[in-house]
Order: C-alpha cells, then sequence, then structure tokens
C-alpha cells in the first residue's frame, strides 16, 4: 500500500485515496474547434509510462483535494508531491 | 499410551501439564508447549500423511514453518481447519487432527497404487493427460484430481470465530526473535525508538534455544530470556510471538499475521482467532534466519527422514527423541551438533560425513564424545516404507561421481543437513535484488530497496559473534537516525565453537541399475527425475520449469527445495546458480487464513449500511427493505400476505388514482455555492443553465467527456448564488468528486464550492392526483396552486414550525412534490404527511412501484444510464444544446454516436399481455435463427404497467427510432423463454406529459 504525502494533510496511507490518472492530460478549452485526433488524445489516448509519471489523485477520504503525484510506475516510488495547481518545476 | 520418546529431563515443555489429544481418532498424551508434531514423535508417530502425487507415506521432515509434509486437518471448538501443519500448531487439551490426502486411512491408502504407475505420472502429467476430451473435464478429471490429490477440507459452515485487523507505526520492525532481532531491538529500545519484534513461533530466541553457545556470561537461550523480559517492560516496544511477517509491501508497509486463539481450546470471549497487522515502519531488521536444506538420496521422503536441525530442535525444546538408532547424514558440521545432543542423552548416532577430512572444535567434541563418524560417506537410500528401517550406505569419491560397495546399516531416523539457507523472502518481497554469495551456496540480500536491512543468518553470516555485532550496531544506527539518542551499549562476549567448511556437495549420484526416486519437492513429489524430463524436454527458464513440474509450488513454497532445485537446473545446463536465477518470492510468506484477510469485514459488516431518517417508521410499517448501493430502502410495504408483485402493483395503482408517499432521502444533494455557481452548472449539464431564476427547478442531465451519460437530476435555483443538485443514489459520490475535479484542476478560476449535503435532508416524494390537495394541508399558509406553484417550481414552507424546501418535480410522471426538510426531522415531517393524507387515501410506496410508475412514463433510470449510453440513446438529445460548450459535448460528434441506425429507448409489450419479459432479455428478429444470433438491442426494465394491467418493458433498440410498430421476439436463455413482443413508443403512459403540469 502506497504511503501518499499529501501537501494539505501529510503522510496518509493509499487506502484514502482514488486514482485519477495521467496528470500531464490538459482538457482543451470550451468553445474552441478540435480535430478529432486531438480530442481523442485528451479522452483515450494514454502512453501507460513505465517510470516516473506525473499523475493525479484525490484524498477522498481526508481533505477531498485533487493532487499531483510523481510516482515511478514500476519501483512506485514516490518523488514530490503537488497540490492541484501549484507551479511545476 | 505412553510417551516412550519423551527424555527424562530436558525440553522446554511444562511437564506439569498433561494435555490429551486425538490423532485418526486415536488417543496420545503430551505436554504443554508440545506442537501437534512434536507430541506425535514422543509417541513414536512418524507416518502422519500421504504425499501429493504419488500417495507415498509421509512424515515430519522439519520442526516449524518450513515443514512440507506433516499438514493436517484440525478439528477444534466444533470447527475443522485444512491444511495445518503440525509443527506449527500448539498442542491443547482436546486437539483432534486428522491426515489429509489420504483415503481410506493413512495405513492403507489406495492412492498410493501411483507410486507403482509412477511412470505415467513423470512432470508434466497433469497437463499432458487431462487435456482432452475437453468434456471430460468438469464431469471425471476434475472431481478425479480433487479427491486424489487434494490436501484438506474447508468447512462449508459459517465461520464463528472473529477475525481483526489493526493499523500500526513504528520506527523499527523486526521480523524474527533470533540472536540478530533481539540484539537489533534491544539497542533500537535503548535508543527510543518505537520497535515492534515480531516471532513467528510460540517462544522467543530463534536459533538460541537449540545452540550451545554462551553470550556475556550465560547460556544463549538465558540471554534471550532475559532481553525479552526487559523489552516487555519497555513502553516504547511492542513484542509478538506467534506473529508472522508475511508480506513486505511498497513504502515500507509490511503484514503481519498474529494467531492469538489458535493454541487454546477455543478462543476467549472478545478475543479474536487471528490479528492482523498493517505495519507502516519507518526501517525494518529482517531477522529471519536460515533454514537447513536436504541432501538429495534415494527414498528421501520416507517417514523418519527429516532435518538435521528439528531433531535438535525436538530434543532440545520439546524433549524428544526421534529415533533410537539415528544416522546423521551431513556435508557440513551442523550434523555433529546434533549428533552430539543425541548422545549427550544416551543415545548413539552415526554420523555420515561427504567431506574427506574435516577438522574442527565441534568435530573434535564429538570424537572426544567417541561417536561413529565416517567420512566421505553418503547415504544412497533409506529403506523402509511407512518408516526408515535402515539405510543403504556407501562411500564416495573425491570428485563425487562414484560410490563404494552398497552397506546396509540399521537405523530408525536419517538426520540431514545440507548446509543453510538464508531466509531472504522479505527482502526479495521489498524489491531487493538478491544475490548469489559463493561462499555458502546459496543466495543472500544484495542492495537494500527500501529502508531495510538484512542480518544474520538471513544475510548468510552464521557466526554468533558477527551476527551480535552487526545487529546491535544496526539497531543503534537506525535508531539514532529517528530519536537522534545515542546510547552507547557494550555488545557482550560470545563463546561459540568454530566451524569448519561445509561440502557443496548436494545430491547423491544413483547406483548403478537402481531407480530410485530421489525428491527435491516433499510436499509436491518433484523428483530429480522430473526436472530432467522438463528440462529434456525443452523447458529452460526457470520460472517455465517451476510451473511445468509444479516444483517449489505447495504450500511451504519450497522453502526447503528450491536451493536443490536450482543446483540440479545449473548442473544439467552447466550454468552456475546465479545464471539460472530464482524465482520471484511472492507474498504470502506462509498461508494465511482468509478470514485474517477478510477480517471483520463479513456479512453486513462488509459495508457501511445508511438508513435514513424515516427507517424505523418504515420497519413499523412491514417495509421490506431492499441495497440500493449502501442504502436500505422500503421495496415495498407488505400488507396480510400480499407478494412483492401485488404489493407493488397496488402502491403504484394508488399513486395514479389517490396519492402516495415515497422516501427519497437517499437522492444524491449537493451544494453549490458561489458567484460562478451557474456558470459551473452550464459547462457540466448539457443543456442551457445561465437563465435559470431563482425559486426555479431545471432537470440536467450530465455527460462524461467520452459523451457517455453520467448522471441525471434536477438543480433548483435557492437564491442567486446557490443552487441545490440532485443526483441518483448511485452516483452521487462520482458527481461530487467529478464537480471537485473540474473545480481544482480545470476551472480553478471559477468561484464556486460544492459540498455534499446527502445527509443534512430528509426527503420525501408526493405523487399522485390528490397530491396538491394534501400539500395545501400540509402548508396551509402557502399558495401551492397551479399558478403559486407551477410545474419545476420551488418553494420555502412551513411545514408546523418546521421549514421545509418544496419543489415541484415529478419521477413518477403524475402530479407530484418533493419536501425536503432537515435530517432531524425526517421522521416528523414522514408521520405527518401520512396523518394528513389519510382522508385522501396515502399509501406509501416503495422502490418496486417506484420503478414500475417511471418504466411506463419512459423516465430513464440507472438501468439505461448503464455507462454505455448517449443523450440520444435515452431520448434525451432535446436536453443537448446546440449553442454551448459542455463536458463531453465534443464526443457527440463521434462517427458512431450519430450513425442513422444509432441505438434508442423504445417501449416493449408481449404479444399476448401476459408475459413478462425479464430484464436483460435480448430482443432478435428470428427466435429460430442460428446461433449466435444476431442481437438487435436488450431489456433494461421490466414492469407490471398499472395504468393498461400488461407487462411493459423498456429495452435499448439499434435504430430504435423506427422500429416503433415492428414485430420481434425477447429471448432469455437464462430463464428459458422467447416471447414474441411487439415494439411500441417508450412513453407508454401520458406521452404528452400532461399529468405533471395539471
Ligand atoms: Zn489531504
Amino acid at each position: 500500500m502506497l504511503y501518499i504525502n499529501c501537501p494539505h494533510c501529510g503522510m496518509r496511507s493509499q487506502n484514502e485515496f482514488s486514482y485519477g490518472g495521467d496528470a500531464s492530460v490538459k482538457r482543451p478549452e470550451l468553445n474552441k474547434e478540435i480535430s478529432d485526433n486531438e480530442w481523442d488524445d485528451f479522452v483515450y489516448n494514454r502512453k501507460s509510462l513505465r517510470g516516473k509519471h506525473l499523475e493525479l489523485w484525490q484524498h477522498i477520504s481526508g481533505c477531498r483535494q485533487w493532487i499531483k503525484v510523481e510516482r515511478d510506475t514500476s519501483t512506485h516510488e514516490i518523488f514530490r508531491t503537488f497540490k492541484a495547481n501549484e507551479e511545476i518545476a | 499410551m505412553t510417551q516412550a520418546f519423551r527424555i527424562e529431563n530436558g525440553g522446554l515443555i511444562n511437564k506439569d501439564k498433561k494435555l490429551s489429544f486425538k490423532f485418526n481418532g486415536k488417543t496420545y498424551f503430551g505436554y504443554e508447549g508440545d506442537t501437534l508434531a512434536s507430541a506425535l514423535l514422543a509417541n513414536g508417530v512418524h507416518l502422519v500423511g500421504r504425499s501429493f502425487k504419488y500417495h507415498r507415506p509421509r512424515g515430519f521432515f522439519g520442526a516449524g514453518v518450513d515443514e512440507p509434509y506433516a499438514v493436517v486437518q484440525l478439528y477444534r471448538n466444533g470447527e475443522t481447519e485444512p491444511n495445518i501443519k503440525a509443527t506449527e500448531q500448539e498442542l491443547f487439551e482436546g486437539l483432534e487432527a486428522k491426515s489429509v490426502n489420504c483415503w481410506p486411512s493413512v495405513n492403507f491408502d489406495i492412492g498410493a497404487i501411483n507410486n507403482f504407475l509412477r511412470i505415467f505420472l513423470p512432470a508434466g502429467f497433469y497437463y499432458k493427460t487431462f487435456m482432452w476430451p475437453k468434456s471430460f473435464w468438469y464431469r471425471i478429471y476434475e472431481p478425479f484430481i480433487r479427491k486424489a490429490a487434494g490436501l484438506g477440507v474447508a468447512s462449508t459452515k459459517h465461520d464463528k470465530e472473529r477475525y481483526e485487523h489493526k493499523y500500526e507505526y513504528c520506527d523499527l520492525l523486526i521480523a524474527g526473535s533470533g540472536p540478530s532481532g533481539l540484539a537489533g531491538a534491544y539497542a533500537a529500545a535503548k535508543n527510543g525508538a518505537k520497535v515492534i519484534l515480531a516471532e513467528d513461533k510460540p517462544r522467543f530466541g530463534g536459533s538460541l534455544l537449540t545452540s550451545d553457545v554462551n553470550i556475556g556470561n550465560q547460556s544463549g537461550k538465558d540471554w534471550a530470556e532475559g532481553i525479552i523480559a526487559e523489552l516487555k517492560t519497555m513502553p516504547n516496544v511492542v513484542v509478538k510471538n506467534r506473529s508472522q511477517i508475511f508480506g513486505y509491501y511498497d513504502h515500507n508497509m509490511l503484514v503481519m499475521s498474529e494467531k492469538v486463539s489458535d493454541h487454546l481450546p477455543s478462543t476467549k470471549k472478545y478475543h479474536p482467532n487471528k490479528r492482523l497487522w498493517y505495519i507502516r515502519a519507518k526501517e525494518v531488521l529482517i531477522s529471519s534466519g536460515s533454514i537447513e536444506r536436504p541432501i538429495v538420496f534415494g527414498n528421501n521422503d520416507t517417514p523418519g527422514v527429516m532435518l538435521s536441525s528439528a531433531a535438535k530442535e525436538y530434543l532440545k525444546v520439546y524433549g524428544v527423541l526421534v529415533g533410537r538408532k539415528p544416522l546423521v547424514f551431513t556435508n557440513n558440521d551442523s550434523g555433529y551438533e546434533t549428533a552430539i545432543e543425541f548422545k549427550k542423552h544416551g543415545v548413539d548416532p552415526v554420523v555420515l560425513d561427504s567431506r574427506k577430512n574435516p577438522e574442527s572444535e565441534i568435530i573434535d567434541e564429538a570424537k572426544n564424545l567417541g561417536i561413529n563418524i565416517k567420512n566421505s560417506y553418503v547415504v544412497v537410500a533409506a529403506q523402509g516404507y511407512k518408516k526408515v528401517k535402515s539405510a543403504d550406505i556407501a562411500s564416495i569419491s573425491e570428485d563425487k561421481k562414484q560410490l563404494g560397495k552398497i552397506e546396509n546399516i540399521q537405523c530408525d531416523c536419517i538426520c540431514v543437513s545440507g548446509f543453510w539457507t538464508p531466509t531472504i523472502h522479505l527482502a526479495s518481497q521489498s524489491g531487493n535484488k538478491t544475490k548469489f554469495k559463493e561462499e555458502i551456496d546459496a543466495f543472500v540480500p544484495g542492495q537494500s530497496k527500501q529502508n531495510e536491512i538484512t542480518l544474520g543468518a538471513a544475510n548468510g553470516v552464521f557466526s554468533l559473534e558477527e551476527t551480535l555485532k552487526t545487529s546491535f550496531t544496526a539497531g543503534s544506527e537506525l535508531s539514532k537516525k529517528i530519536t537522534e539518542n545515542d546510547n552507547k551499549m557494550a555488545i557482550p562476549n560470545v563463546v561459540e565453537k568454530k566451524s569448519s567448511q561445509h561440502d557443496k556437495f548436494w545430491c547423491v549420484p544413483l547406483p548403478k541399475g537402481k531407480n530410485y526416486k530421489r525428491f527435491l519437492d516433499f510436499q509436491n513429489d518433484v523428483a530429480v527425475s522430473d526436472v530432467e524430463i522438463a528440462l529434456r524436454e525443452g523447458y529452460r527458464s526457470i520460472e517455465h520449469v517451476k510451473r511445468y513440474t509444479t516444483l517449489g509450488m505447495a504450500t511451504d513454497q519450497g522453502k526447503t527445495s528450491n536451493l536443490n532445485g536450482l543446483q540440479l537446473v545449473s548442473e544439467i545446463e552447466n550454468k552456475v546458480v546465479p545464471a539460472v536465477g530464482h524465482t520471484t518470492f511472492r507474498p504470502p510468506y506462509t498461508p494465511v487464513s482468509i478470514g485474517a484477510i477478510v477480517g471483520r469485514e463479513v456479512g453486513k459488516h462488509s459495508k457501511p449500511t445508511r438508513k435514513s431518517p424515516m427507517h424505523s417508521w418504515h420497519e413499523k410499517n412491514n417495509a421490506v427493505f431492499v441495497d440500493a448501493g449502501v442504502w436500505l430502502r422500503p421495496r415495498y410495504y407488505k400488507r396480510g400476505n400480499e407478494n412483492l408483485f401485488e404489493a407493488s402493483k397496488r402502491e403504484a395503482k394508488n399513486v395514479r388514482t389517490n396519492v402516495g408517499v415515497c422516501d427519497v432521502t437517499t437522492l444524491g444533494k449537493i451544494d453549490v455555492k458561489g458567484p460562478d455557481a451557474a456558470e459551473l452548472l452550464n459547462r457540466v449539464y448539457t443543456n442551457g443553465w445561465l437563465k435559470l431564476p431563482v425559486g426555479k427547478a431545471r432537470y440536467g442531465v450530465m455527460l462524461r467527456e467520452d459523451g457517455i451519460v453520467m448522471d441525471d437530476g434536477t438543480t433548483t435555483r435557492i437564491s442567486e448564488n446557490h443552487y441545490h443538485m440532485t443526483t441518483t443514489t448511485a452516483q452521487a459520490a462520482n458527481v461530487l468528486s467529478h464537480l471537485e475535479y473540474y473545480l481544482q484542476l480545470v476551472w480553478p478560476e471559477l468561484n464556486v464550492n460544492v459540498v455534499s449535503t446527502t445527509e443534512q435532508w430528509a426527503g420525501a416524494a408526493i405523487a399522485g392526483p390528490k397530491s396538491r390537495d394534501l400539500l395545501q394541508k400540509l402548508f396551509p399558509n402557502s399558495d401551492v396552486s397551479n399558478e403559486g406553484l407551477p410545474f419545476m417550481g420551488y418553494m420555502e414552507g412551513d411545514l408546523f414550525g418546521v421549514k421545509a424546501r418544496i419543489f415541484r418535480i415529478s419521477f413518477s410522471g403524475e402530479l407530484a412534490y418533493e419536501v425536503n426538510v432537515e435530517s432531524d426531522y425526517g421522521n416528523f415531517m414522514w408521520e405527518k404527511i401520512v396523518e394528513f393524507g389519510e382522508e385522501f387515501k396515502i399509501q406509501p410506496y416503495g422502490t418496486e412501484a417506484l420503478s414500475t410508475l417511471r418504466i411506463e412514463m419512459g423516465h430513464v433510470a440507472g438501468s439505461e444510464l448503464d455507462g454505455r449510453t448517449i443523450p440520444f440513446d435515452n431520448a434525451l438529445e432535446g436536453l443537448v444544446s446546440k449553442k454551448k460548450d459542455f463536458i463531453g459535448k465534443r464526443s457527440l460528434q463521434r462517427s458512431a454516436f450519430i450513425a442513422e441506425d444509432r441505438q434508442r429507448i423504445v417501449g416493449v409489450v408481449p404479444l399476448d399481455k401476459q408475459t413478462s419479459i425479464p430484464e436483460g432479455s435480448h430482443l432478435v428478429k428470428d427466435d429460430k435463427a442460428p446461433l449466435p444470433n444476431p442481437k438487435l438491442g436488450h431489456i433494461s426494465a421490466s414492469c407490471w404497467s398499472v395504468e393498461y394491467d400488461n407487462p411493459f418493458s423498456l429495452a435499448i433498440l439499434k435504430d430504435g427510432k423506427n422500429m416503433i410498430g415492428q414485430k420481434l421476439f425477447a429471448m432469455s436463455p437464462l430463464k428459458n423463454k422467447v416471447i414474441p413482443v411487439e415494439i411500441v413508443s417508450s412513453h407508454y403512459v401520458d406521452p404528452k406529459g400532461e399529468r405533471v403540469r395539471s
């Protein structure tokens, strides 16, 4: 079970969180013309990386905030966590 | 019966407390502190089971967790549990156990004929034989294999025992209480660290209980006792015996199974049977020791052949002689320690050492005691069927290829030592890439992956002095990092005998003309010849060899067999062992009861139960409840002998003719507040929300980004910046997360807050032509006329002093209202509604009537919004705005979603107007078409229309728009039904929706 550092609450076990997928996906702006391919990339196409991955989790049984977690998908090592709209360097 | 093999003095058992127990129906006696294994051995019982494949007689091989044979069916306190290791089960008064895997009895087992047919049962036998014909599998092969090869039998009764889960955090978790674990725990505890020390056996001390060493001025055993006693007094230390750490998971989470009650005749009141600990440790010290490995020789599975360390443990811990004429077969000094213990108790052992001329302090001691030692000698084969009677022995050449003349010597047990295998399972589970250590012919942990360190024998270090030194140091250093204390302590002096180098020899060659079975895996009956076959047949990867031969796949997970299997593969393949590599160690290290894993989450505790504030009223009024997610909702209110069908029909009919009341508290409710609330709703719902006035409700549909309908419900504008959103019961949590996702991540610029208010409001739907009359009585001071409170209107009212929200919305399709009050007043509201409704013939209605009402109106619900449908499919395309953008809109342009023959909701009526159509039935054109019959659609919901008094169903049907009037068949192979049907409009009743506006 992962041990995730919620930037709002501190270290909490994985069972307080729910997974939200790739955090690098950016929703296209509303009312913008967009090609089928672009839209498919947003809705469906994911890289399924092996290695360092920025992903979304929601602290659903805690502060209910969506957070970003930088995690290695093969070793499960967590490097850093961020608030929803924190700048990531 | 006397305990003929129990020695007079010695052992750590309590001889003042005699216990009686039964094995295979026969009564025996043992002592408190015995295991079932030691008590049986004390009584001279060596035959405990039959092997898995050949049903050969099986005895005891080990004395603990590594035991591959002695698996029994246990009976305790009227319950039974399969696959219990007799070597781990502590004796209690009245214990009963039976052999498994033998029929009709352990002494005469029909399956043993496999032993003579073994030419037919080589590696891969099951794969090769039971493949065809396929139809035989379920009827013949599987039951046969189960009966012939099964281990124990699981109880089919409800488990009365209780199991607990516990979460714990600590600075240092220590797996194993041998010298390394004790030293590490002591040093860390002295530095103030929070320490948990886990020992799987009942007694702490590990190897110190059986080895002849001194620490400080005490024996190893006394030193261990002293340390444990002191640790137990320290508030920062938890010491747990009977507790096995079986899994090492991510981020230093380890799981431990504590056997709280298995050693007692019955579980004490309020105590659990087992407790599962989830431990998050900052640091982990793995001090799990090592397991002696066998030397492979002919018939090495005969009862009476056992590990030399086990024989020593039975003698020193339990005061039991495993034989009176022991033969010790060793390739290292450990065998001598066992021989010396025998000798000290007046038994004359013979030692066969595969080495030519070994010299050490231990060997000198054995020689001084006058023990008969034969160097360059090996056991070629054990003789005897149900028990060792003698051994064929021979000298062996230096290259270990040639056997000398075979002699036979009498013996009643053969104690084998093929050196030691570090227990690296936990380290390996943590992700540590293990490495092969040439000097000990075994794998040891490599670079630490998580915060773990492995010390002592588990790390391939067999010197006590070095073990204590490294462990005290590690305990100090690890704790210092955490507590910043640095209490230096003196490492005690150690007196231990030095041993000499072991022999790399592990398998005795077959003598000419002999074809003895030489077993590698004792529980799964995998012999040397099986691995040879697998390799001959082309299996190369050790993982494939393992699966094909089942080597190491039994419940003991190959604790005694893995390394010898690797040795064999490396020899045949002419590779070094590290190049062969070992199979992956996975949790659990030992079998764990399913009950312990499930914990308290059984029966009604498997999920929370949510009840509305009106629950007790429903109970008092004969409601029959149904699970709606975690909620309990009244399905119908039973009157007299009514069944579900009759009651729900009555309730629905009453709504259509008079008035009914339904508990709708379970609907999800979300408060949406803030200056941008309307903008959020406008982006979330498919229809427009910017112009909804205060005091008005609107129905909305929300999509996922992929265009699929996520949920529907009404949202009401309570005030300028405050909206009250409702969701379906099932999607309440998902919708809240969905809104939070967009507000926090996608559109943080929107100034809106959302919060669940599901539990804050109790809701009652009042539906039926007389609902307005009733409402007027409930709110005499409010204008609830069609003008005062029009369809989709909202107002606040005063319900006899209680503030209420009144919504004019309808799910039933009738003139209807929904009244909400704060939860605490829910029951008050309900009672008032029923009281004042009496004159209008009010009846409460449950979810079944609710479904009937919505189905015949063609209102969609969860069975249509099933995660596969878009607005068009549900005839909701009128709610899809063409002007504005919203979540999922772009997806609606996908070609499948705009196809001419796109699926769509329709009504379905059986031609005979009698036969109800099972939900899930498929709609097909031709009921006689060959399979697979093309499916045009499926029945999503069925009811008995109270309006027309005949069955009516909704269906999602391909090209539904153009199918009205068509005749099809509804087929349900599950219910074995074929029903001719006609397709009609989904709006079966009141298609123009006049009633809700009346
Ligand atoms: Zn949090």
